[in-house]
């Protein structure tokens, strides 16, 4: 922004709910309070119902003439000096409508994520990829300022229009000092407190270079045992080096599952399949990943264990917000099936039952309806904890019998194609994928990886080809287009 | 109550002659009808005028004190027949409704007001939705002013402009017995600016005066012999009447140069004036002061056009660019014509070199301006643009937001229920209505297979005569008072229809904004509320009605849409789905709790949540639910590759996740906690005794685990 210019063009990208318009308020409250024109426009419509909405703001210097500039009421791609975006999809819109120029615009753009129902009702991960925008938001700007506003709103404890107001005071685009941004804040006298709270950081946000969002790693697990220790050095010795993270992961998990044995059992298969590969021992990696997940499949077991875990009230309080003094209660919403409590049950007694419909009628009508299970109550902390120290018998359950079998079935068929084509098995593998959740979520996934398999070994096909059809499988809840391909 | 509250705006009303208002355009308006004079104002609120209702509903004190008569019309038609008040009496009335829409219901109304003529000034303000952002199908007001001879204006978007022409508006009516038209863009509606007041007028006469003094002309009635004679009228006396107010008074306006040695020139729609000026500004032809150095004509009253002041412009012209946004484009036919009967022979351009669809950017003009100099002078034109789009690799990364159902919305649990029966019975036609639920059309439920328009779901589905699979049926309380009761219920009981009607009653008009509406559970002041759906349904003769007042109850949401879909009896089976719309109900609990929370009591808020570990990133919930606090975040399992479900802290506990996965049976990881602030000695001790016992149970179980650990 150089002292000469007589116009400031200035558009916002911003969520329905975000405050867009109480930033576009802010500015022009800004702009008049120091002698300028203002003129702010928007299209609310139905996109203040979450869809995501342009707010526009031109100023223009008062040239004491008394005579009034024409102004525009909308921005025109290529003539924007200031973009702001409210999150990291929306500052990509902002390149993508050409709103922000190189050697130009100030593009100041959040870099969280806010996903679209589009991404987020996909069966496996339907997520947008950020990176390039963030590339393209660095070209096709002057300065580009971005950080995590989401982060920064909890921070401060405000909202993300006064983030948003304070990166633009910090950034310096407007000929105004500071202080007129903080009389704006506090003439429109709602949470001033806070919202300068807001504003201070994302001021100080502005000052630094461009940030994504932290994420969390999870740190590879160590052994705190010996039997752990004895499992951690036959990963060392019996795996190659890009399987052995994922290796590790997965003998953690499977001991927390059910126990070193059972975690034992998982390196053995491991080295079966090692014995087939060879660099870069993609298919052992995959299987360590895959096979660790299968092993450990959901049951009541495990889930009444980890709803009753020291700790987890505290995670959740945490993510509740709930503050020290107040009480906090936890309903789980749990809906065991019959066939689920049979599948607990010891391999004959649990087939027994549920081919007996004397059985289904006395005992199923028990499990018709979903429970509100309280877990921070004594009673039911009893129930699930019972439930949970059936991990011992386990091994003996009708479930058990049924995963391993399946278990098996699908390292043999792996272990098959491995000897001729290694990316066959490679796919054969990955198509544990569809294996996850309960109920009929379950049995969808299930189903769909049977036919994937029923179908390659009819036709014997390519690996591209199983690849296709499971993300076919994972395309459409009613599996139509999974079935299409099944029947060409 | 609406959604938002204009108590702070209605004082802007009040300013006096000489001071400054500064605020939203659709304000402005408001504004200058007072300054106008006006008796009576009525309408139907809708983006992008719903402010103007709002304001006006908020306003009820001022206006009582001007003697101005205000209503929420029950519908555009409504409205429009309020203009009958005009026909009789020199009262000056307003009415404004959502275009082209709005102006679809109104149009039998404003043929009759139209037909017989004007005594007083009768203004019909028109949002126009159209362009980016719409909702509504693309058409324009245009026709209507054509066929039914209402003169349009279309100021130049600043305030003053705007004002101005309220009130010259009110004066060409006068002037020419003739209803008008103001139209407003969208982005109109909503700009901001300034304008210097004047003081509100009271109405020389009022409604009252009129009624307690009856004034009676057939020749007003649009009934033979008369409505013959309205023809003649329209054309021998109202058009040239209105022609010379237009012309006397300079409503159109003229910028530039009169002629250039290029010999071309501009027209452009008022309301298009700006981006026009931008995009000669940026070809450096015009200075941001809107200093041209080509000739403009701009039609701030784009009907009737003035064959005089046309045929002047274009005079030593070889041509000509009309900037005329939507189609048909009817002012460049109109143009052709009167430059023919001028006997000139300017060639007039239009839609040959600007876009034939869609709104007219200050870009799309940019570069129908460009193609226009480049053919008629090329020493003009810009140096052609090379654009340099977004890499289509990472251009589909960025994914669509259409809009959708708001966090905690009751509607959305109706339509969870519906793609539970979908999956019982397969699927159904679907009559969808216009409304906040003809999001259900979107993803993720994509439930909806037609919308005729307003109230109209039932009446869309009325052809559908089942054999064995009944048609379904969506209306809201909004589109239901506006006229699905006797469109579409009425309808259905006199034509035996054995359809499903679901009306999903959330207390208010809330695509709109929220406003009150004759079933509205609040109680309002200046209107009648609380008059149950079910009543008006049973009255018509509907006979299978059923009420659920919860509708986050999704088992019996299904079990009694299962049942009118199965139910041997005949006729429309009528479901009122009952749940108060989440926004208007947040903004009230919201102050509530928080006075609550201050004063030391009890508060208890309830919202939801998801174990990462047990949730294994199928996200049927998400498809069952679409609630925006419910969203995916990174697993934060690294063996894991689908992101995982993840409760926002947006979530306002309504329920819905619980209940669907229940009544989808889909996993357990979802939990409800229950925060109690201030809670009762009781509870405390009740809590720390559970959580001792809890506690040191878990302690034991950690230390066995830690001991078998890896």
């Amino acid at each position: 922004m150089t002292e000469q210019a007589n116009r400031i063009t200035i558009a916002i990208l911003a969520l329905g709910g975000q405050g867009g318009g109480v930033l576009a308020e802010w500015i022009q409250h800004v702009a008049r309070s120091e002698g300028w024109l203002a003129q702010g426009t928007s299209v609310p419509g139905v996109a203040q119902r979450t869809g995501s909405t342009v707010y526009y703001v031109e100023l223009a210097r008062d040239d004491g003439t008394g005579r009034l500039p024409v102004m525009a009421q909308m921005p025109m791609p290529g003539d924007v000096d200031i973009v702001i975006a409210s999150e990291l999809m929306e500052t990509g819109r902002a390149l993508l409508r050409g709103f922000s120029t190189a050697n130009r615009t100030t593009l100041i753009g959040s870099t969280h994520r806010i996903y679209a129902i589009g991404e987020k009702q996909a069966m496996g991960d339907g997520r947008g990829s950020g990176e390039r925008i963030l590339e393209a938001a660095h070209e096709r700007s002057k300065r580009f300022i971005g950080f995590d506003m989401e982060a920064a709103t909890d921070r401060s404890g405000s909202v993300i229009s006064a983030i948003m107001f304070g990166a633009l005071a910090g950034s310096d685009a407007l000929p105004f000092p500071t202080e007129s941004f903080r009389a704006a804040i506090e003439h429109s006298g709602i949470a001033v407190k806070s919202n300068f709270a807001g504003f201070d950081e994302g001021f100080a946000a502005a000052q630094q270079p461009v940030a994504m969002p932290v994420e969390t790693q999870t740190p590879v697990p160590a052994p705190t045992t010996a039997e752990g220790r004895r499992l951690a050095a036959r990963v060392e010795a019996e795996l190659p080096a890009i399987a052995r993270e994922a290796a590790l992961r997965g003998v953690a998990r499977l001991i927390d599952w059910q126990d070193h044995g059972y975690a034992a059992l998982y390196l053995d298969r491991l080295a079966a399949i090692r014995a087939l590969d060879f660099a870069p021992f993609t298919l052992t990696a995959e299987t360590a990943r895959h096979l660790a997940l299968w092993m450990s499949y959901e049951d009541t077991i495990r889930v009444a264990d980890i709803k009753t875990r020291a700790g987890r009230t505290d995670k959740i309080r945490s993510e509740v917000k709930a503050q020290p003094e107040q009480l906090m209660g936890v309903t789980e919403f749990m809906h065991p099936r019959f066939q689920e409590i049979c599948e607990t049950l010891p391999k004959g007694l649990g087939r027994w039952l549920l081919n007996s419909d004397l059985a289904q009628r006395l005992v199923g009508r028990f499990f018709a309806k979903g429970r509100h299970v309280e877990t921070t109550s004594l009673r039911w902390f009893a129930a699930l904890r019972l439930v949970a120290a059936m991990r011992g018998m386990r091994p003996r359950s009708l479930r058990y019998a049924e995963e391993q079998e399946r278990i098996e079935n699908w390292l043999a068929l792996a272990s098959e194609q491995a000897l001729h084509d290694r990316d066959r098995a490679i796919e054969i593998i990955r198509c544990q994928r569809l294996i996850k959740g309960y109920g009929d979520t379950f049995e969808r996934g299930l189903g769909n990886f049977n036919r994937i398999v029923a179908h390659h070994q009819a036709k014997d096909l390519p690996a591209a080809e199983i690849a296709r059809l499971r993300e076919l499988a994972l395309a459409d809840e009613g599996c139509s287009q999974l079935n299409e391909a099944l029947s060409a | 109550m609406a959604e938002r509250s204009f108590k702070s705006e209605v004082r802007k009303l009040e300013l006096g002659e000489g001071e400054t208002f500064t605020g939203e355009g659709i304000l402005a308006v408001t504004k200058a009808l007072l300054q106008s004079g006006v008796a009576y104002v009525g309408g139907y609120q809708g983006s992008p005028i719903s402010h103007l209702m709002d304001v006006f509903a908020d306003a009820n004190d001022l206006l009582e004190s001007l003697g101005v008569h205000f209503e929420a019309s029950a519908s555009e038609a409504t409205a429009a027949a309020m203009l009958a008040a005009s026909v009789n009496y020199p009262l000056r009335g307003a009415v404004a409704w959502k275009s082209v829409v709005g102006t679809n219901v109104a149009s039998d109304a404003l043929s009759n007001v139209s037909s017989g003529g004007v005594t007083g000034g009768a203004l019909v303000i028109v949002g126009e939705d159209y362009g980016e952002g719409s909702s509504i199908m693309q058409e324009r007001t245009h026709a209507f002013a054509m066929k039914s001879q209402m003169w349009l204006f279309d100021p130049r978007p600043n305030l003053t402009s705007i004002v101005d022409s309220v009130e010259q508006a009110f004066q060409l009516s006068e002037a020419s017995n003739t209803p008008v038209m103001l139209q407003l863009r969208v982005r109109s509606c909503h700009m901001t600016g300034s304008f210097t007041a004047k003081d509100n007028i009271r109405p020389p006469m009022t409604v009252g005066d009129a009624a307690s003094n009856p004034n009676r002309d057939t020749d007003r009635i649009v009934l033979p012999p008369a409505n013959f004679l309205h023809e003649v009228e329209k054309i021998e006396k109202r058009w040239p009447a209105g022609l010379a107010f237009v012309r006397d008074n300079r409503l159109n306006e003229w910028f530039g140069p009169a002629e250039v040695d290029e010999g071309i020139g501009l027209i452009v729609q008022g309301g298009l004036y700006n981006n026009l000026n931008r995009a000669m500004e940026l070809a450096g032809l015009a200075d941001s002061y809107g200093e041209s150095k080509l000739p403009i004509y701009c039609l701030n009253v784009t009907y009737p056009l003035v064959p005089d002041e046309v045929a002047d412009f274009c005079r030593g012209k070889r041509a000509v660019l009309v900037i005329e946004e939507g189609q048909p484009e009817f002012i460049e036919h109109e143009l052709n014509t009167l430059v023919r009967r001028a006997g000139l022979d300017t060639r007039i351009a239009g839609k040959d070199v600007l876009p034939r669809s869609g709104e007219y950017t200050a870009k799309a003009i940019s570069k129908g301006l460009a193609a226009f100099l480049r053919a008629e002078a090329p020493a003009m034109a810009p140096a052609e643009e090379v654009e340099s789009p977004l890499a289509p690799a990472v251009a589909t990364q960025i994914p669509p937001r259409p809009a959708g159902f708001c966090t905690g919305c009751p509607e959305r649990p109706i339509f969870t229920a519906m793609k539970l029966v979908e999956r019982e019975l397969g699927p159904a036609h679907v009559s969808a209505d216009i409304g906040c639920h003809l999001f259900s059309i979107l993803p993720p439920f994509n439930i909806g297979n037609t919308t005729m328009g307003y109230g109209l779901g039932s009446a869309g589905a009325s052809a559908f005569k089942p054999k064995d699979k009944r048609a379904i049926a969506v209306m809201g309380d909004g589109g239901f008072w506006h006229n699905g009761l006797t469109s579409g219920i009425g309808n259905a009981v006199f034509n035996k229809d054995d359809t499903v009607t679901l009306i999903i009653d959330n207390g208010y008009s809330a695509a709109t904004g929220g406003q009150d509406i004759l079933s509205s559970r609040a109680k309002n002041e200046n209107r009648t509320t609380n008059n149950p759906i079910t009543r008006a349904v049973r009255g018509v003769g509907a006979t299978w009605v059923r009420e659920i007042t919860r509708t986050y109850d999704v088992p019996r949401m299904r079990d009694t849409l299962r049942e009118a879909m199965t139910s041997p009896e005949k006729g429309p089976k009528v479901i009122v789905a009952q749940s108060e719309c989440m926004l208007n109900r947040q903004r009230r609990e919201k102050k509530q709790k928080a006075a609550a929370l201050k004063a030391g009591e009890r508060v208890v808020r309830e919202r939801f949540g998801v174990d990462a570990e047990t949730c294994t990133g199928d996200h049927s919930c998400v498809r069952l639910s679409g609630c925006p606090s419910l969203t995916i975040k990174p697993n934060p399992d690294p063996l894991r590759q689908d992101p995982v479900a993840h409760v926002e802290n947006s979530c306002v506990g309504c329920g819905l996740c619980g209940e669907v996965s229940h009544a989808a049976v889909l996993c357990p990881s979802f939990y409800r906690a229950r925060i109690v602030a201030n809670p009762s000695r009781w509870e405390r001790a009740k809590a720390r005794i559970a959580g001792a016992v809890i506690g040191s149970w878990q302690g034991a179980i950690e230390r066995k685990r830690a001991a078998r650990a890896f």
